[in-house]
């Protein structure tokens, strides 16, 4: 009896194959979580765009309420398909919201947001991609959620549609906001 | 038009397809010659059917028809015409037309050349076969239409990556399906041996020249893949531990494996079962690469466009082929009869030990392979496994095998006589120990050096040996030298089939040992009349020019290359290229070789800050590559060799009918001198 | 077979696709091109240091390509992370902690090589333990086989009954088949012959 299970062995393992298979089919491999989620706002520091109020230099300035933090450029077309819901979440003023330019000339930002709008409270750029790396993110745009002590609470890849402020972030910065 | 007959003929492939598939397998059961036979003029109508299909898109393809989408995306009037051949099968669906057609040619060859088959066992194989082809054919019919149109039809075409515009890339891929597709052949023969529920030595004689047929062409696709990777990409590497680069390994290391055990059921008659569930386990890593290169399970610098449907449909291939084929091992495997005992210390020891290692290799590579995908399908996290791992698991399990592989031949079936076959290949370890401490010595001698001397050893000892053992079967030096050239003469051709592969392999660990160990590079800025100086030899900058080529833009650089004494040893002319459409840089680097080294050069962007006409330059000192190739190509030729032996020759049954009836007495007389 | 680029292998239109399907187009520019992509303007004075860059960047998977290390990658990204590594190793950080850096950030993704921990136990001592258990079942399967009767077992009635079709079937004399048959039975004659 032992030796016809022994026969079944390879059909059991095939099968569990076949099951992760599945399973994987539905994930995409290239999608990579942030390793950042509840942990402080990494320390950085950065100047403001000359020649606009409210500059973005440091973590000490996220933390205090719930706010967006979102990375983009001006050489960034996804961005700019966001940035329409950028300036609705702007108006509708639920939390702050700051922005990081990276890879980005200050005056290539600043052409770009007076071209388009600004809808960010505090701005700070980095010429380079550090910034980027310091933040585990891969491109822009990509929008995290900080809570008032300044510890990560979501990270979402991609630009922001209606749906994804409506179902994930606008409820979750609400229940930030109730202590 | 002719597309359209093209997908005609798909569907009217699909529907014999359907009739061979069925038919001979009742005929079969009930033994009716009439239904069985009907899997031949089946088989020839396949391959007419699907070879008309793949005539019209490869004649879309040269007339350049935009009006068929494949066309449009993967072609363009200004590619030269190999490159508008190739680009049949340079896209998904095209290398999918490209596998049935290959199914289909094997089917035929079946119908053709199985003449001396059982009638019973010929229907069922080709009845299997055909069943992969209804799978195949749904496929294409369904998610991957070569021949959709587009209307109104685009003036002109995409282009083809220019990456694919190489005749290296050109003949990458039929290789390579032709090695997946051949070992179609093994799986549908232990099918049918398996509905048979009978294995023996005949079955594995006919089984054999195909598996062998189909690692034949593995083994030249896979390095094929390997050297263009090598010249094309422009930094010297060969093997990357890629997951499509896997997808083609995992099979090839289980159909070596397959390939051995099969020599143990042809010659003892056991390993039956074993040997059964590796021809299915091989055919199926073969669909698996296929499913991981086109499903996106995975990421990998060179998939396909992946497409969910596509994912689901292949899946639900592979499923239905492992599960039905394996459900069946399952049931009627356990039936099959034990055969001959032999003593661990034997050849069928050996051979044994040889699958145990070749199957956990295999086994290895998928693993890491897939773990990422098992990782993230249990919520472990994203991980990455890359060349480290690989090269950390890998290396411990091949150490043994070549140990094992000059060893194994000298040993007599049944019952070996380990100690007597280690002594006699004392030239062996010598050739080792010599080679180990000529190459330490010669290294400098560093700590460091110490695994690379070995492999270096490891090779040699496996090169003598195997030379050993040839000596040992000619009687070499211990008989007059003519006895020695008869008998020579007379050796089986699998014998040196099995030679010149196993001395092919000792070359490759070489030049995998020695090109990992002693590699160089140099990266710097250079202006015109700069010399480098890296490997032995100096590269002396002449400034670079501009070239135009067919469908490209180039930045041509000019370097002398020269050997340590002055002489000049090449003018080198590697160039940066940006072809026109796709719009796309690559880089030719150009290469001088002696046979033993490769000195390989770049030219990269121009680099005005630091001076008129300053390049950035990259050189690469690259020893024992060669190595590489004259392995796998030995090692090809090996199995060709071993291919024409007698008892193989497929296309031969009737010449192999007409000898076996005169000098049975003198074949087995030759047999039993080995 | 690398192409240095993101998406090689098809064409523009399958490029389009895969962009489109990932959706998120994550703009920080992919490299072009291929031939190596240090580039002589990132290195360090130090060579020893340099070394030790490259051995680093080799054992980090770039984030946003398909399955290279930015050692080989032609993409900003890599370029970029690249220079963090040479940045830090300035800095003083050793091999270690550098990379622990970048996976503090990236987590485990970035590395090539695993690390070895309870969620990767499987992988690590897969190789291992797939090879114990083939030594194993070798070892049982062969002690039962010396075990058994060397003497094959008697004809089943299946068998028999086969037999005595082909038995019959010979009788009338086939032409090839028939003949095919008997070359198939030759080998096995053969064998017999010579032990």
């Amino acid at each position: 009896m032992m030796r016809r299970i022994v026969y079944f062995l390879p059909l059991a393992l095939v099968a569990v194959l076949l099951g992760f298979f599945i399973v994987g089919l539905q994930k995409d491999p290239r999608k990579l979580p942030s390793v950042l989620l509840d942990r402080p706002v990494p320390a950085f520091t950065l100047a403001g765009l000359p020649g606009r109020e409210g500059a973005l230099t440091g973590p000490d300035e996220l933390k205090g309420q719930v706010t967006l933090l979102n990375f983009f450029g001006s050489w960034c077309v996804a961005c700019l398909q966001e940035h329409a819901m950028l300036k609705r979440i702007r108006a509708e003023g639920l939390a702050p919201l700051h922005g990081i330019a990276f890879k980005d000339q200050p005056e290539d930002t600043l052409r770009w947001l007076g071209r388009h709008g600004d809808p960010y409270d505090r701005v700070g750029y980095d010429t380079t991609n550090r910034i980027a790396i310091e933040f585990g993110i891969t491109g822009a745009p990509e929008t995290f959620v900080i809570d008032a002590d300044g510890v990560i609470q979501y990270k979402h890849i991609g630009p922001i549609t209606a749906q994804v402020w409506a179902e994930t972030l606008r409820p979750l910065i609400e229940d930030l906001s109730t202590p | 038009m002719i597309p359209e007959i093209g997908h005609y003929a798909l569907a009217l492939g699909l529907c014999v397809a359907l009739v061979q598939a069925i038919v001979p397998l009742i005929g079969a059961q009930r033994n009716n010659l009439a239904l069985m036979e009907l899997s031949r003029p089946a088989a020839v109508a396949q391959f007419l059917t699907i070879g008309v299909a793949f005539a019209a898109l490869t004649h879309s393809f040269i007339v350049s028809d935009f009006s068929v989408s494949n066309v449009f995306q993967n072609s363009h009037t200004d590619k030269p015409l190999l490159y508008k051949i190739s680009g049949v099968w340079g896209n998904h669906e095209g290398s999918l037309l490209l596998w049935i057609m290959i199914l289909a040619v094997f089917s035929l060859a079946v119908a053709v050349f199985g003449r001396n088959l059982p009638p019973t066992l010929r229907a069922r194989a080709l009845s299997v076969q055909a069943m992969i082809t209804v799978g195949f054919l749904l496929f294409i019919l369904f998610t991957s239409n070569p021949f959709e149109r587009i209307d109104p039809a685009p003036l002109n075409g995409r282009g083809l990556n220019p990456l694919l515009q190489d005749p290296g890339l050109a003949f990458h891929p039929p290789m390579l399906y032709l090695g997946y597709v051949g070992f179609s052949m093994a799986f549908s023969f232990a099918v049918a041996a398996l509905i048979e529920g009978r294995v023996d030595a005949a079955w594995a004689r006919w089984v054999r020249p195909w598996t062998l047929l189909a690692w034949i062409f593995l083994t030249l696709g896979i390095a094929l893949g390997s050297w263009w990777a090598y010249y094309e990409l422009g930094w010297g590497g060969w093997w990357y531990w890629d997951p499509v680069e896997n997808a083609s390994f995992i099979p090839w290391l289980s159909g070596t494996a397959l390939l051995h055990s099969a020599i143990v059921v042809e010659k003892r008659d056991t390993l039956k079962s074993w040997t059964i569930l590796l021809a299915i386990v091989t055919f199926s890593l073969s669909l698996l690469g296929t499913f991981l290169v086109r499903s996106g399970v995975l990421t990998s610098v060179h998939a396909f466009a992946t497409d969910p449907t596509r994912g689901v449909f292949i899946l639900l291939l592979l499923a239905v082929t492992v599960v039905g084929s394996l459900s069946l091992y399952a049931w009627r495997a356990p039936q099959l009869k034990a055969g001959g005992v032999f003593a661990p210390i034997s050849r069928e020891g050996s051979l044994l030990l040889n699958n145990v290692l070749l199957s956990t290799a295999s086994a290895t590579v998928l693993l890491g392979t897939l773990y990422p995908l098992f990782a993230d399908a249990l919520n472990l996290g994203k991980v990455s496994v890359g060349p480290p791992f690989f090269n950390a698991v890998f290396v411990p399990l091949m150490v043994p095998m070549v140990l094992v592989m000059a060893l194994g031949p000298m040993l007599a079936w049944k019952r070996g006589d380990a100690y007597g076959a280690a002594r006699r290949l004392w030239l062996a370890l010598v050739a080792a120990a010599v080679v180990f401490a000529g190459t330490y010595v010669a290294a400098g001698g560093a700590l460091t050096d110490v695994g690379a001397a070995f492999g270096m050893g490891l090779g040699a000892w496996l090169l003598i040996g195997t030379l050993v053992e040839w000596a040992e079967r000619v009687h070499l030096f211990r008989v007059d030298p003519v006895t020695s050239l008869k008998r020579a003469a007379g050796l089986p051709r699998a014998a040196y089939g099995m030679t010149l592969a196993h001395a092919g392999m000792a070359i490759l660990v070489m030049g995998v040992v020695g090109n990992t160990a002693w590699k160089g590079e140099s990266i710097q800025v250079m202006s015109p009349g700069e010399v480098v100086e890296i490997g032995g030899v100096a590269y002396e900058f002449r400034g670079a020019e501009r070239v135009e080529g067919p469908n490209y833009d180039a930045v041509q650089g000019r370097f002398i290359l020269r050997r340590d004494d002055g002489a000049v040893l090449a003018v080198m002319e590697p160039q940066k290229r940006t072809y026109t459409d796709p719009p796309m840089p690559t880089s030719e680097a150009a290469i001088h070789t002696d046979g033993i080294t490769d000195h390989y050069a770049v030219i990269g962007d121009p680099s005005p800050d630091d001076g008129p006409g300053a390049f950035v330059t990259r050189f690469y000192h690259e020893p024992f590559v060669p190595f590489l190739w004259y392995g796998a190509l030995l090692m090809g030729l090996g199995g060709l060799v071993s291919l024409t032996d007698r008892r193989h020759r497929i296309g031969a049954p009737t010449r192999a009918r007409a000898r076996t009836a005169a000098p049975v007495g003198g074949a087995s007389a030759r047999g039993a001198a080995r | 077979m690398r192409p240095g680029n993101k998406q090689a292998r098809t064409g523009t239109g399958a490029i389009a696709r895969v962009v489109a399907g990932a959706a998120v187009a994550l703009a920080v520019a992919v490299g072009a091109g291929s031939a190596g992509a240090v580039e002589p303007d990132e290195m360090l004075e130090d060579p020893a240091l340099e070394e030790r860059a490259r051995e680093v960047s080799k054992d980090l998977r770039c984030v946003v390509c398909q399955n290279e290390s930015i050692d080989e990658s032609n993409a900003d990204m890599a370029r970029d992370m690249r220079l963090l590594v040479r940045d830090r190793l300035l800095e003083g950080d050793s091999n270690e902690e550098v990379k622990q850096y970048l996976v503090d950030r990236y987590g485990d993704y970035v590395l090539l090589r695993p690390p070895f921990k309870p969620t990767t136990y499987v992988l690590w001592f897969g190789p291992a333990l797939i090879l114990i258990g083939a030594v194993l079942a070798v070892v049982f399967s062969y002690r039962r086989k010396a075990a058994a009767p060397a003497a094959p077992p008697p004809l089943t009635d299946e068998e028999k009954a086969q037999l005595r079709t082909l038995l019959a079937e010979r009788g009338e004399g086939a032409e090839t088949t028939g003949k095919a048959r008997a070359d198939h039975t030759k080998p096995k004659a053969r064998r017999g012959g010579r032990s």
